[in-house]
């Protein structure tokens, strides 16, 4: 069902993570998605996936949770890693015909695993644990020296701040509208290709009618409250960096140098 | 007369086996009369929509049965299309499905499924266009271009062009202006009177309610709370207070002139009956001539 989706749902609660500024999340994040990366041998890949565990754990949100957002992309991962199994240099250590598994080809094929196991889950707790409007606000701040040379970063993170707002709304309308068409015997489940394609235009088309009132309703009643734009706006909640952030920050960059010490320390096995 | 629609220890469970789990309806039991006009109330959040839900096979219970005329309308699941065809539902706000080309198009969009063609899928569709009150040259208009009740309407000529033996009806009247309300309503009357078909019908509306069904399913914390005819529910006036409804405001009246030691029917549904009594109890006190 369309509801079932738990990717980019945010999880209010009142842990360290939680309290963190959006705006060091995102940094933070990223720094991690990058060292993610440079993981080349064992100790620092474990040292990144205890990492990730740790901040799994104090998050507040529920591990079950994290694994349901790992549903979705298990797919991918099984498809990469076999992939990568076969592609690995060096001696055979197992053999068939053309397709040969070499320790390369597992180390690979372990690696590409757990690299985008924590990634998704580094990028839940993001999502999991910040309102899409601090992520915004968080963004928009972010960017705010681009807006020098006129990009409009105001109103793109408004754009943003709007649609993630309709997403639940919409998907909502959509489970309405398609009981209500299968009410009226709407066949979605059988038939080619081509009746399938044909079947969604009876929700198409009342989706799109009603993304459409939403958009003008919203419009209208931002203009009432005279809304005209970035310029001139002050914010009611203004973000503030505090000690929690430095300690995040300084956490983070104890794991990042750990990594890097471990990666010259030892072998590398990529 | 025999059973249309038969619902046995019907549940449902929404997100089962999951920390959200919550019981919408919880073990309901009773039978319905073919061609009865059943009035469903309760208030917002006690499982009204999802029973009717279960009762064309939108949803698949998570517990017990419902029957369509003896038989267990999951019995094959590969064949639930024709059950929706069988028991007709109507969605509150059902203008928002509309999306043909023109009204006519989209009434027959529900015929044309059933694999009706031809004369017969025209005369269905200007049968049921006649039914919910829609003149012929709105046929050939688009939906997108009617007024707010023209939409209404044909979003239920929609429903009713399949003949469905049970229709069901989700606040009908919800959004429109009194007269409106008041033409749709005896619109879905004389449906019921012409055509003989079963009808179900869920309103916020006691006094809708109270003009038109014979029996009336009251819902409360998902459970059937009372499944009487309408004169008694209404006679059970602080119950229903208590469960967050109300009585229609002429039976709130009667009701309490028989508190003050008046002798009047606490269970009288309309202003006409009520005067009636009202003016012979004047008269036997002398009151008026």
């Amino acid at each position: 069902m369309v509801r079932d989706v738990t990717l980019g749902q945010f999880y209010p609660g009142n842990s360290f993570i939680h309290r963190l500024d959006p705006r060091s999340k995102i940094l933070l994040l990223i720094g991690y998605l990058v060292i993610i990366f440079c993981t080349f041998n064992y100790l620092s890949l474990s040292l990144v996936t205890i990492f990730t565990l740790f901040y799994i754990l104090i998050s507040g949100v529920s591990p079950k949770i994290y694994l349901k957002s790992l549903k979705v992309i298990i797919v991918i991962v099984l498809i990469t890693s076999v992939l990568n199994l076969f592609y690995g240099t060096g001696e055979p250590i197992w053999q068939w015909g053309i397709i040969s598994i070499t320790m390369n080809g597992i180390n690979r094929a372990v690696f590409v695993t757990i690299r985008i196991v924590c990634l998704i889950l580094a990028s839940s707790c993001l999502t999991f644990t910040t309102s899409p409007t601090d992520l915004t606000d968080a963004i928009e701040s972010l960017l705010k020296p681009i807006a020098k040379i006129h990009f409009p970063v105001h109103e793109v993170a408004m754009m943003m701040t709007l649609a993630l707002r309709f997403v639940p709304t919409l998907l909502e309308e959509t489970d309405k509208i398609m009981q209500a068409q299968k009410a009226r015997g709407a066949d979605m489940d059988s038939g080619n290709i081509v009746t399938r394609v044909k079947a969604f235009i009876p929700i198409l088309i009342p989706l799109f009618v009603s993304a459409f009132r939403r958009a003008y309703d919203v419009a209208t009643a931002m203009e009432c409250r005279c809304y005209h734009g970035g310029a001139g706006r002050t914010r009611m909640k203004v973000l503030h960096m505090t000690k929690r952030d430095a300690a995040a920050f300084a956490v983070v960059a104890l794991m990042i140098s750990g990594v890097i010490v471990c990666n010259m320390m030892f072998p590398a096995v990529m | 007369m025999s059973k249309i629609l038969e619902l046995r220890d019907l549940s449902y469970v929404y997100g089962m086996k999951t920390p959200f789990e919550k019981k919408a309806v919880d073990k309901v039991t009773l039978s319905i009369e073919k061609g009865e006009f059943i009035g469903i109330i309760g208030h917002t959040g006690s499982g009204k929509s999802t029973l009717v839900q279960m009762l064309n096979g939108l949803i698949r219970p998570t517990g017990g049965q419902v029957l369509l005329d003896g038989t267990d309308i999951w019995e094959k699941p590969k064949e639930i299309r024709k059950i929706r065809f069988r028991v007709g539902m109507v969605f509150q706000y059902p203008e928002y499905q509309l999306f043909d080309e023109t009204v006519y198009k989209d009434i027959s969009f529900g015929p044309k499924n059933m694999g009706k063609s031809g004369d017969e899928l025209d005369f269905a569709v200007r049968k049921a266009a006649e039914f919910a009150g829609l003149k012929d040259e709105l046929l050939n208009k688009s939906p997108f271009d009617l007024s707010g009740g023209e939409k209404r309407r044909a979003a239920i000529a929609g429903v009713i062009a399949m003949d469905p033996e049970v229709l069901i009806l989700d606040e009908p009247t919800a959004g429109l202006d009194p007269m409106g309300r008041e033409l749709l309503l005896s619109q879905i009357m004389q449906y019921h009177r012409e055509r003989k078909n079963t009808v179900l019908l869920v309103s916020h509306s006691m006094e809708d309610i109270a003009r038109v069904a014979d029996r009336i399913i009251v819902m409360n914390n998902s459970k059937l709370e009372m499944f009487e005819t309408t004169k008694k529910v209404f006679s059970h006036g602080r119950e229903l207070e208590k469960i967050g409804l109300r009585v229609p405001q002429i039976t709130r009246i009667m009701s309490i002139l028989k508190d003050k030691g008046y002798d009047v029917d606490d269970g009288s549904l309309n202003v006409g009956d009520a005067l009636m009594q009202i003016t012979a109890l004047l008269k036997k006190e002398g009151k008026i001539w």
